[in-house]
């Protein structure tokens, strides 16, 4: 009975996620798909938090629905597009696809099923590690990311940094009549190109 | 068998939850196959459903590994959908219009 709330708000959050997913793929306006991929973000950050891992559920929240999800809104609201056209097609490909989904599910559900066989498998989750109430969730992934995980760490950094420089060498344009300094140009200046002695003769000007 | 299954949540639960999700970003590519802003919003999807399951599994082994890479799938879900709409922004700078169906026009 002492499980009995979180199995309900388990239950809460995944039928708010599932039900989001559902509504991200058929919504007609994109903005409002986005709005449901938000919801689905927060919710499974809920479905994190019941695990006990806190701060990936966080960082969830900040990146994908503070940076990634913003991003596809800025994207959809700067693009004049015509989407009643691009929506041509939905109805067509629905039987195939509805077809494909349920036979790969089908047979997910399959692979799982053919597990319970092992005493283990129904066991519930307990929650987090190491022991909950001596470290934090944040603690321990510290404690590990930065030693035994270091080299990946390092290399996503630099593929968020490749990520930044591809995004701004697509979409970079250069305007012309924009004034800006070389500092070049200026260092290589010449005195034959600064100054010009002339010869004024009296009474007369340049 | 229900009392288990209903009862308290398992590591079954996550798996379905994560499962479904996964399929729904399968339909999803299926479905919208003109829209590509719905295509990237499925392979979200696709990689949200992925972060459960190993999180899930972290969970269940007692390995924070499943955490650590449910973090990198983060980092890199981010960075592909940052190049994929600036990809997207520069071919509607082209083209006026977001049908990707007529890429293949640059052909020559």
């Amino acid at each position: 009975m002492a499980d009995l709330l979180p199995t309900l708000i388990f239950y809460l959050f995944a039928a708010v996620t599932v039900f989001s997913g559902v509504m991200v793929i058929t919504a007609k306006n994109p903005v409002h798909s986005v709005f449901f991929l938000i919801l689905a973000f927060f919710n499974s950050a809920g479905l994190f938090v019941l695990l006990g891992a806190e701060f990936i559920a966080m960082i969830l929240i900040i990146v994908y629905v503070g940076a990634v999800a913003v991003l596809f809104l800025f994207v959809i609201m700067m693009l004049d597009i015509d989407f009643v056209e691009l929506r041509a097609g939905f109805l067509r490909y629905l039987p195939v696809g509805a077809a494909v989904a349920l036979a790969l599910f089908a047979e997910l559900v399959m692979v799982f099923c053919l597990s319970l066989k092992h005493p283990a498998a129904l066991s519930p989750l307990r929650q987090a590690i190491p022991d909950a109430t001596q470290i934090s969730n944040t603690q321990a992934i510290g404690d590990v990311l930065y030693t035994w995980y270091f080299y990946p760490f390092q290399l996503s950094g630099i593929i968020l940094l490749i990520a930044m420089i591809g995004a701004i060498t697509l979409t970079l344009r250069a305007r012309p009549g924009v004034r800006k300094q070389h500092i070049g140009r200026q260092l290589d200046r010449k005195r034959e190109d600064t100054l010009e002695i002339v010869k004024v003769e009296p009474g007369r000007g340049i | 068998m229900t009392q288990p299954f209903f009862g308290s949540i398992g590591i079954m639960h996550y798996l379905i939850v994560s499962s479904l999700l996964f399929t729904l970003g399968i339909c999803g590519i299926f479905l919208n196959r003109k829209n590509i802003i719905t295509i990237l919003m499925s392979i979200e999807l696709i990689l949200l459903s992925v972060n459960i399951n190993f999180v899930a599994f972290s969970v269940k082994l007692g390995d924070l590994t499943g955490q650590i890479f449910a973090m990198f799938v983060l980092t890199v879900a981010a960075a592909e959908a940052a190049i994929g709409l600036a990809i997207l922004v520069i071919y509607f700078r082209n083209r006026g219009s977001i049908a990707v169906e007529d890429v293949n026009l640059m052909k020559g």
